[in-house]
Formats: C-alpha cells, sequence, structure tokens
C-alpha cells in the first residue's frame, strides 16, 4: 500500500516508489490483511499458539492434581471456571495444558509430510521417466487407503503412544502432499525460464534450488495448510479411541474420550474439550482459505 | 475409450497388489509378537514355537506372503487370534452393518451437499451463498466423534427422542430397514454425513460458479434459452467432477467411520477394528483393513470409468 500512496500523493517520488514496489509475499500480505475473516482466523490461532506456550506459567490450578471429593463440577463452579473432570482436575487448566499436546500432534505431522512429500514430489517431477514412475505408483498405493482408516491401521499396529501417532499421521499425509507438489513441478518445468536456465549450463540441483522451488513452495505450502485442520481432528481422534497420546497427560481428543462416561451427567462438561479441536481445526481452514484467495491459488 | 477403461482396470491391479502388501505388513511392523494377545505371559519358548509354527509365523516374509495373498485371493483371511473363528465371516458381518449405515449417510450428506453447493454456487455472492459456505466449512471443520456426542447429549440424553447406542434389537446379526433398526441409525449417519456434505457443497458450489461465469452460459442466455434451460447445461457440465468426488467421499465414509461406530456402538467394521486394535487381534486387524482398502480400490475404479462415459474429455487427458 505505502509505496503507490506514495506515489500517489507525491509524484516527485514517482520513479523511486516503483524501485520499491511492493514484492510477491508483500502483496499477499496487502491482500490478505483486507480479508477480516482470515485475519481473525490468524489471531484466534496466534492466541492459541500462545496459552500452548505459556500453558505451563499461567494455568490457574494444577492441570494433573485431582481431588475425589470435587468430581465433574458443572462449568462455573468458584474456583474452577469451566469445571472439574472425572478425576477432580480443573478443565480449564488442561485445556490449556492439553492445548500443547493437541496442537503438536496435529501441526507435526503436516511439517514433517510437507518436508518428505515436497521432496518426494519435485524430484519425481523434476527428474519424471522411471524415477517418477516408481515414486509416483509407491504414492498411489498409499492413496488406496481411506486416509482415516490408514492412521488408525498404522497406530493400531504399531500400539499406542504419542510417536507412532506422529509416524502414522505423517505417513498419511506424504502422499496428498507429493502428489501436489509433483503436478506443481511438472508443471513449472516445462516453462521457458527452466529451458533457459538449462541451456545456459545449470545443474539439476541449482535449477531446483533457484528456479523451481520458489515457484513450487507457495502453492504446496498452503495445500499442506489445508490439511492441518484434517491432522487436528485426526490426531485428536486417535487419542479419542485410546491411540495417541495416553492418560494423564491432557489432550483434547483423549479428554473427550475420558470424559465420556460423564454425559448424561454433566454434558455440558463433556462437549468443552469437542469445542476447543473445532475452534482450531476451523481457524486453520478459514486461514487457508484466506491464504489461498490472497495468494489467488485455486482450491 | 474403450483402450482407457480397460487400461484403467489393468491399472488396479498393481494398486491391489501393492495394497496387500501394506496389509500385510502391518501384523509385521507390529513392535510385539503376533500371538501376544492368546499367549500367557509366562508361555515356555517351547508352545511359543508351536504356535508360531501352528499358524505360519515362523516362516520366511515371502513366503508367508505369497501363501496369504493366494488364499486372501480364494477368500480366506485366516482365522481371528481372539474368537479361532474365520476372520471372512467376522468382516462381512460388519462391513453389511458398515454399508447399510453409509447407505443412510450418503443420502442424507450427497442430499443436502448437492442442495447446498447448488444454491450457492447459483446465487453466488448474496447472502444465501455466504451461509452455504459457512455451513459448509463447519461441516469439514467438526471433529465428527465430538458431533457424534453432541447429537447424543441432545437428542437422546435431554429430549429422548432417539436411542443413544447399538443396532436396534436385532443386534450385530439381522438387520433388518424398517423403524426400529432404522431409529438406531439416524444420530450415527447425521454425524456421518457432515464432512462428505460439507465437501460436497464445497465443490459442487465452485463448479456451479465457474460453469455459470463461462462464455457459452451468457451465450445460451442471449439465445434466449429459459433459465431452467441454462440450469441443464450447468448440471452438465458439473457431473462428471461432482460424481467423483462423491465416489471418493463414499470410500471416506467406508473408511473413516470407525471414530463414530465408537461412539454410538455400532456394529460395523469400525467397531470390529477397535476391537482388533485393542485385543491386537491381527489376522483381524490385517483382514478388515483389506477389505475395506479394496472396497475403496475398486469404488475408485468404477468412478473413473464413469466419469469417463461421461465425460470422453477425461479419457484423453
Amino acid at each position: 500500500m505505502q509505496p503507490n500512496t506514495a506515489a500517489a500523493v507525491a509524484p516527485a517520488y514517482a520513479s523511486d516508489a516503483i524501485e520499491r514496489s511492493p514484492g510477491y509475499w508483500a502483496t499477499v500480505w496487502q491482500r490478505f490483511r483486507r480479508d477480516p475473516v482470515a485475519v481473525g482466523a490468524l489471531v484466534v490461532i496466534s492466541a492459541l499458539i500462545l496459552m500452548a506456550i505459556l500453558a505451563p506459567w499461567i494455568t490457574p490450578q494444577d492441570p494433573y492434581k485431582g481431588m475425589a471429593l470435587r468430581r465433574l463440577r458443572p462449568p462455573g463452579t468458584e474456583g474452577y471456571l469451566l469445571g472439574t473432570d472425572e478425576l477432580g482436575r480443573d478443565m480449564l487448566s488442561r485445556l490449556m495444558m492439553g492445548a500443547r499436546l493437541s496442537l503438536f500432534m496435529g501441526v507435526t505431522p503436516v511439517l514433517l509430510a510437507f518436508l518428505v512429500g515436497t521432496s518426494i514430489g519435485v524430484a519425481a517431477g523434476y527428474v519424471g521417466g522411471l524415477l517418477n514412475t516408481v515414486l509416483m505408483r509407491t504414492i498411489d498405493v498409499f492413496f488406496a487407503f481411506p486416509s482415516v482408516l490408514l492412521a488408525i491401521a498404522l497406530s493400531g499396529a504399531l500400539g499406542a503412544g504419542v510417536t507412532n501417532g506422529l509416524i502414522s499421521l505423517t505417513v498419511v499425509f506424504i502422499p496428498p502432499i507429493a502428489r501436489v507438489a509433483e503436478s506443481v513441478t511438472t508443471g513449472v518445468r516445462a516453462r521457458d525460464f527452466v529451458e533457459a536456465a538449462r541451456a545456459s549450463g545449470a545443474g539439476a540441483l541449482s535449477i531446483i534450488r533457484h528456479h523451481v522451488l520458489g515457484n513450487v513452495l507457495g502453492p504446496i505450502l498452503v495445500y499442506a495448510m489445508s490439511l492441518v485442520a484434517v491432522s487436528m481432528i485426526l490426531a485428536s481422534g486417535l487419542s479419542f479411541l485410546g491411540l495417541g497420546v495416553r492418560p494423564p497427560e491432557p489432550e483434547w481428543g483423549l479428554m473427550l474420550n475420558t470424559l465420556r462416561t460423564a454425559i448424561y451427567t454433566q454434558p455440558l462438561l463433556c462437549a468443552l474439550p469437542g469445542v476447543m479441536i473445532f475452534i482450531t481445526s476451523i481457524s486453520f481452514n478459514l486461514l487457508t482459505d484466506g491464504l489461498r484467495s490472497a495468494m489467488d491459488i485455486k482450491a | 475409450m474403450l483402450t482407457y477403461i480397460v487400461k484403467r482396470l489393468l491399472y488396479s491391479l498393481p494398486i491391489m497388489l501393492g495394497v496387500s502388501i501394506v496389509c500385510f505388513m502391518l501384523v509385521h511392523m507390529a513392535p510385539s509378537d503376533p500371538l501376544v494377545s492368546v499367549l500367557p505371559p509366562d508361555a515356555s519358548d517351547d508352545l511359543k514355537k508351536q504356535l508360531m509354527a501352528l499358524y505360519g509365523f515362523d516362516r520366511p516374509y515371502v513366503e508367508q506372503f505369497i501363501k496369504w495373498l493366494a488364499r486372501a485371493i480364494t477368500g480366506d483371511l485366516g482365522t481371528s487370534i481372539r474368537t479361532s473363528r474365520p476372520v471372512v465371516r467376522e468382516v462381512m458381518t460388519a462391513v453389511a452393518n458398515t454399508l447399510s449405515l453409509a447407505a443412510f449417510a450418503t443420502f442424507i450428506g450427497f442430499f443436502f451437499g448437492i442442495l447446498f453447493g447448488f444454491i450457492a454456487g447459483y446465487f453466488r455472492g448474496t447472502w444465501i451463498d455466504k451461509l452455504a459456505s459457512v455451513i459448509s466449512v463447519i461441516g469439514v471443520s467438526v471433529p465428527h466423534y465430538w458431533l457424534g456426542m453432541v447429537l447424543v447429549i441432545i437428542f437422546a440424553a435431554n429430549l429422548g427422542w432417539l436411542p443413544p447406542t447399538g443396532a436396534g434389537p436385532g443386534g450385530s446379526q439381522n438387520w433388518i430397514w424398517n423403524w426400529e433398526h432404522v431409529r438406531h441409525m439416524v444420530l450415527p449417519a447425521i454425524t456421518m454425513s457432515v464432512i462428505p456434505m460439507g465437501i460436497i457443497a464445497r465443490t459442487i458450489r465452485a463448479l456451479v460458479a465457474e460453469t455459470l461465469s463461462q462464455e457459452f452460459i451468457v451465450g445460451l442466455k442471449a439465445k434466449g434459452l429459459s433459465s431452467f434451460g441454462v440450469l441443464r447445461h450447468v448440471v452438465k457440465n458439473a457431473a462428471p467432477t461432482a460424481l467423483a468426488v462423491m465416489g471418493i467421499q463414499l470410500g471416506y465414509l467406508l473408511g473413516g467411520s470407525i471414530l463414530i461406530e465408537t461412539v454410538f456402538s455400532w456394529p460395523g467394521t469400525g467397531l470390529l477394528l477397535n476391537d482388533a486394535i485393542f485385543q491386537r487381534d491381527l489376522p483381524l486387524l490385517q483382514g478388515t483393513i483389506l477389505v475395506l482398502a479394496t472396497f475403496f480400490v475398486v469404488l475408485n475404479m468404477l468412478v473413473d470409468v464413469v466419469q469417463t462415459l461421461l465425460d470422453p474429455r477425461v479419457a484423453r487427458s
């Protein structure tokens, strides 16, 4: 915005303004800023992340300490703003503390899958030929499983636990990211500037680093971000089933599972951890939508 | 076009082989012994060896795999370690229950997904469009297992209109399409339909909006075609892609039912998987996953073939 308005107000600096014309990401940010829904989602996500980081210092009660005498208090009980869980632990503190594992379990697999999937996809797309066939047909096999089924099958076979949950979810998200990366890379490879770089003697790695990555990372990143919402729901779903995070660690999906027994006595209390998952995943979806339209990428 | 269809059919074979390798590896990937659930903790090495030999777990992997695959093709998926019953029988009973639930959920999800998507796309940019978009974002963002719990709280616990869990008086074996049974299906089916509804609404909205903004629509309108006639062209253009998305969603419904079936204790493949995982019944886990994945592969193949028949451009790309 600034350089343009400067040009309009003070024509004397016009040439200066053209030189300082905003780059791609600055333009994206400017467009993003004008989308109130996307900005709202970004604020919510930032608040959640901040809450997760600061949780050990800002929880009103000890999230691990329960007391049999004050089990399953409804939200609004004095001293326990959101009530207490089935072991008498403070719900608010556990929800705040739970943000750590829930966000970690939701975001990490997508990050890992982004690294691996992009590598596979870019390699397959740039090199093409036999390598492409081998890599992409292997990816196709994993596509033959519905994602929820694959995640549950893998972590079911590997056994419960945070690490196994992370591994299974990463495996689930590699194929879709690799497929997107491959198709974007194949498109970029056919462009003239890549041909020009090759003609001027640049090596494959240098072309990928300087000419391909800059053009493919944006779309892949946005696609990967759209998977975070799914990943949040799936990761909490694994813990909800009893795979993934194990008690007594607070995690939203696991809390939802352990509170299920109180569904008739304290319905509002039981629904709380799910509300957190819902808020997080809808914020990530809205953020991705905003980013996508700011970057002008078709869904 | 015929060559394309034949090619597509043949292409499913290596995929199925890959899928069966993954399913086979599931058992051997497990850190614990495949027989851990039946062996007492103090079992002698001798007994262990005998059992391993009985189930064939002592042979080399390649041999085990070929034998397992050969039997699987003839419909023998081995025996459940816990119940000693054939895996196929357990899986097929569960698949039937999951299919009836999925059919109901598909009907709800597709109907409302298409409806919302079409209305939003047709009235794009208006408040109707925004409302439909909000509904579809909620649909894809809501943790469905939580939604299931909320529906139980509202309709079973508070209002008492519908039963919270189970499959009705017939149990897991004798499902009949009558109200006594269907009322048990309403809540899980609604829960299950929410995600495909959101995704289908989104896809249809985008397709309809895109088709409507193309020049031939302007041409048709200029020619004096009624809005109903224009609508027919929009449907024809959007149908192949919409169909593909819906087919994949149906597959996800089958595979994704595990969480919902757990919430509602619905005796389908999800609950079966849950049992298999927590009782460490690996042959059962393997068999269930193989059957579900096969369904998904066949479904994807059918979707591609039907899409080609509807839209010959697909085969040429």
